[in-house]
């Protein structure tokens, strides 16, 4: 491919997993308890769209990374000192709650003005990234309405890995039940790309990344744009946490056998 | 009379202060490169450090495969190129002392052993970076970047070889066993050298590929001593040793090295000078080793804070669920909720740490930024020297003499309100290199021994504390958060780069220096300027106990004991030594309050901050009271055993000068009716006396004294409350489902 894509992560924050997630009511609706105070992360599914549109402007010449980013301004800052040196890319803030109990609709709006308003942005060259879900928000929707808001009909959903042909156009595979792969071939972008996990690990940090790229991020940041009301008409009858009790481990690099053979024991009982 | 602590429900502490507080309180909020360091340390220390611990990589002393990975781990994650300046391969410009801190603090969060693999690294570069000539400079900084992927060579990692066999083990010694001599000097020609060097204890020699070595001469060409490169493709011997069978730390590579090698006298430290024949080093070993370790020995002090901070999540979560999973109690009990946290023992004590653990970070980072600001100040120091053509100890302490009184004078118009000073002239000294340098010296002369004193020694029996709050659980490999390792590994972290007695010595010096004295009085009126805008930091009980301290130390200097024998001198460790620790307490609490003070002021803005904002102010407020409580206590305890504890006690005998007679007493109160029935050391006839040693002893002379322990006794009104709420607190905050890093 000639020109390369334009490659544009949706993504925010979510609350650190690890954290109490304890649903409190607010003035403004439902909210978790002490939710500005939590340290936050990259929601895990956009962190996964965000590294492979890095591996995949890397192995494309002349594409371009933007992470375009709803969530409040001064935690964004904060995430940033760590997602920004995870990849390069151009940094998009907008200002505005990036609570899960927003809906999904209002989201994807605020998102596709953004978008919009990218300046050099090439639309016909537009790979839209984002999480099939959110650790946040499971509606696994807001992606497909941004594409859609931005006019993008072919959207993959549940992706796990993009392979670029020369002329531009991509082969991609997407999960479906029974542990398959639906493999599509895509004549080029502009195309929708909600990814699961892909199949790249997490870059290690590396702050020379992450200080280039606080060129764009602060200035973003300065000029980010308020959202506006994001729960729209929406409105919750009641939220309580699941009733059964969370029993939280931290386990890294644990094998996919490992992992099922605990699973396996623990449904047995 | 109000209440400067009311017990009225205030807000609490929410959750544990994230990055958002520490930025504020440790001042690196401006700091973006800073912020990024601290994330990426922090990903090598909970991801691939943590990993290692849990599997039990500190059960071997060797250096293995896995703990090579920590490394390549750090070098990704750009943690080696910290302390590079940009032009040779780094991306931080300017000085890096906090940044180094910054790293060695989130490594040490999981454990300090990694800490002490990425220090030691730094510390192999530390000299070539401060004394090194430019063509070393760039050499080694420049090699130690890790190479670039596709980038053919091989990256440089140092050691730093002082530490020897015994008899000559200490970083203090001026003897030494290394030697250096000429090996082979042909006309026109550079000299090589032959250097013998048996290293004891030395981190990284088992990968090193290059080492600083302090070495003697052994050859009259060669005048006395040098630091000098030596490299493992040298001719020669190059034994990396046995591993040191440490208990701690042992994720850092320690081993007993043995170097036999020849090398070019350019690799020198420094550079040398050839006079009448003589090989002169233009720095001794001794020289390169002080402008290192007053750096060096920050970090290690703040690895123990880390430690302490790193107990406080664990232990609440090990408190809170102690008794859980019995199945007979129900979810929302108190004993369910709560568990050990109701009793009060186990809250105080945690606010005990995590109010150490406080104020040695807070010592710990302010003297990391000291060295920041101290570092140019030195570099323009030494260009002038050179310009002037002043060299040498005795050159240098003459030209710094001569700006003593303009630098006393800096110091008062410093500290005068702005309106009220002469600008002119506190313009002109604050632009005068050389005031500007022996101010600065004067601090960090006391700060950075003060930090590597108090938050190794007191933060490792602090820690100690922390393994007890776990119970049985805490000296177990399966404590979460390592705690018995930590506590371990604090013993060595007081002990290495300069063990406590060597920083007692050099407090000893630095801490009766005028210059600093006359900072330390302006801090007192300081903390009683916060104390009037912020009783309840506990300001006003540590501006009494600074008081104290200052006339103890005054009055020592010039005091003799019963025997007529000066009290205050260097031999006389018994006075000084305990002087030192107190001080290093006052300076800790200090710290702590200006803290939490510069949070108060800065986060008010912060709108992540913003709710729950005073919550986390009002518990850090609580804790600097508890911290500033218990340094006063310790400080009145020190003081007071100096100054009368050299007193002899007065005795029943005929020169007692403050008994009556029965029959003097009898007389006096025939003439002043009711005398008699004054509390007087009366000596009966019989020449019986009451059942004690001797008469109270009187204090001539120390009445201000008197005053100030009365007075610092009724200072620590509040101090308690303090620790109350606090201790509510924790029952209180929000903490994590599980730590972010294995076990």
């Amino acid at each position: 491919m000639s020109n390369g894509y334009h490659i544009v992560v949706c993504g925010s924050l979510v609350p650190d997993p690890l954290q109490t997630l304890e649903p409190v009511t607010t003035p403004d609706g439902p909210g978790l308890k002490n939710e500005s105070m939590l340290p936050s992360v990259l929601d895990p599914w956009a962190a996964h769209a965000l590294y492979e549109a890095a591996h995949l402007a890397k192995s494309v010449p002349g594409s371009k990374v933007w992470l375009v980013s709803l969530g409040p301004k001064a935690k964004l800052q904060q995430l940033m000192m760590a997602v920004a040196q995870k990849a390069s890319f151009e940094f998009v803030a907008v200002d505005g709650s990036a609570s899960g109990f927003t809906d999904s609709f209002e989201t994807a709006q605020a998102l596709a003005k953004a978008i919009e308003s990218i300046a050099g942005l090439d639309r016909q060259r537009l790979l839209l990234f984002g999480g099939c879900s959110s650790a946040s928000r499971d509606a696994g929707t807001t992606v497909g309405m941004v594409g859609a808001l931005l006019g993008i009909e072919e959207q993959f959903l549940a992706v796990d890995e993009i392979v670029p042909n020369d002329d531009g156009s991509f082969r991609v595979k997407e999960r479906i039940e029974g542990a398959q792969y639906l493999v599509s071939e895509c004549a080029g972008a502009p195309a929708v790309l909600a990814w699961a996990t892909g199949n790249l690990p997490e870059p290690p940090n590396n702050p020379q990344v992450g200080m280039a790229n606080m060129r764009t991020i602060l200035p973003a940041l300065a000029k980010a744009q308020a959202a506006g009301n994001l729960r729209g008409s929406l409105r919750f009858e009641s939220v309580e946490t699941p009733t059964q009790r969370r029993e939280t481990r931290v386990v890294k690099d644990a094998g996919i056998d490992e992992i099922a053979q605990e699973l396996a024991e623990w449904i047995r009982g | 009379m109000t209440d400067s602590n009311p017990g009225s429900a205030k807000p609490t502490l929410k959750t544990l202060p994230g990055d958002d507080v520490r930025q504020i309180l440790w001042r690196y909020a401006d700091r973006y490169d800073l912020q990024m360091v601290v994330q990426s340390a922090r990903s090598v220390a909970r991801g691939l450090v943590a990993r290692l611990v849990a599997e039990g990589a500190r059960h071997s002393h060797e250096w293995t495969p896995d703990k090579q990975r920590l490394l390549d781990a750090m070098d990704e994650a750009g943690i080696t190129a910290v302390a590079i300046d940009p032009e040779h391969g780094g991306y931080i410009p300017g000085p890096k002392n906090l940044a180094l801190a910054l790293v060695a603090f989130e490594l040490s969060w999981v454990d300090a052993g990694a800490a002490t693999a990425s220090l030691a690294g730094n510390l192999a570069l530390a000299p070539i970076h401060e004394r090194g000539t430019p063509e070393q400079v760039a050499k080694y900084m420049g090699g130690a970047v890790p190479a670039a992927p596709g980038e053919d060579r091989r990256t440089l990692r140092g050691a730093f070889a002082l530490t020897e066999p015994i008899p000559y083990v200490g970083v203090d010694t001026n003897t030494m066993a290394g030697r250096v001599r000429v090996a082979e000097w042909k006309e026109g020609e550079e000299p090589m050298l032959h250097v013998d060097k048996r290293g004891r204890f030395i981190t990284n020699a088992a990968f090193a590929n290059f080492v600083c070595a302090a070495v003697a001469s052994d050859d009259p060409r060669i005048k006395g001593s040098c630091m000098i490169i030596l490299e493992d493709t040298d001719e020669g011997v190059w034994d990396p040793g046995s591993p040191t069978l440490k208990l701690v730390h042992q994720l850092s590579a320690t081993n007993d090295p043995i170097y036999s090698l020849k090398v070019p006298a350019s690799r020198i430290i420094g550079g040398y000078t050839v006079q009448d024949g003589v090989i002169v080093p233009n720095y001794s070993h001794a020289e390169v080793i002080e402008a290192v370790f007053r750096r060096t020995r920050v970090t290690v002090g703040l690895m123990t804070a880390a430690k302490l901070l790193s107990a406080v999540e664990p232990v609440i979560r090990y408190h809170r669920q102690r008794f859980r999973g019995g199945g007979q109690l129900q979810p929302g009990s108190p004993r369910y909720e709560l568990g050990i946290q109701q009793r009060e023992d186990a809250l105080h004590r945690l606010v005990d740490v995590w109010a150490t653990g406080e104020a040695a970070a807070s010592l710990g980072f302010y003297t990391a930024r000291l060295f920041d600001e101290f570092d140019p100040l030195e570099r323009e120091k030494d260009r002038l020297f050179a310009e002037r053509g002043i060299k040498g100890a005795r050159a240098q302490l003459k030209a710094f003499a001569a700006v003593k009184d303009a630098a006393l004078e800096f110091i008062r118009l410093e500290h005068m309100p702005a309106d009220k000073r002469d600008t002119a002239r506190y313009e002109e000294l604050l632009n005068d290199t050389l005031v500007q340098f022996v101010v600065k010296d004067a601090l960090s002369q006391v700060f950075c021994p003060a930090t590597k004193l108090w938050n190794t020694g007191v933060g490792a029996n602090m820690m100690r504390e922390a393994v007890s709050l776990m119970g049985g659980y805490g000296i177990t490999e399966d404590c979460p958060g390592f705690l018995g390792q930590k506590w371990m590994d604090a013993q060595l972290e007081a002990t290495y780069e300069g063990p406590e007695a060597v920083q007692r010595r050099q407090l000893t010096v630095t801490m009766v220096n005028d210059l600093f004295l006359a900072q330390f009085r302006h801090w007192i009126r300081q903390m009683r300027q916060i104390a009037a805008r912020k009783p309840g930091t506990g300001a006003c009980t540590l501006a009494t106990a600074m008081e104290l301290w200052l006339w103890t130390i005054e009055h020592l200097q010039k005091a003799k004991d019963a025997n007529g024998d000066t009290l205050y001198h260097g031999q006389r460790q018994g006075v000084a030594f305990p002087m030192a620790d107190a001080l290093s307490w006052l300076l800790a609490s200090r710290q702590q309050i200006l803290d939490v003070l510069e949070l108060e002021e800065k986060g008010k803005d912060n709108p992540v901050l913003a709710d729950g904002f005073e919550g986390t102010v009002g518990f850090l407020t609580d804790l600097c009271h508890v911290m500033a409580a218990r340094a006063s206590g310790e400080v009145g305890r020190i003081a007071a055993e100096l100054v009368y504890g050299y007193l002899r006690h007065p005795s029943w005998d005929g020169d007692c000068d403050s008994c009556f007679r029965a029959s003097e007493l009898e007389a006096v109160a025939s003439v002043v009716p009711g005398f008699d029935s004054s509390p007087l050391e009366v000596i009966q006839d019989d020449s019986s006396h009451a059942d004690k040693a001797g008469p109270c002893v009187r204090f001539p002379g120390m009445e201000r004294f008197r005053e100030l322990r009365l007075k610092l006794d009724g200072c620590l009104t509040g101090a308690r409350l303090a620790k109350d709420r606090a201790a509510a607190a924790l029952t209180e905050v929000m903490i994590p489902e599980a730590l972010d890093y294995p076990r």
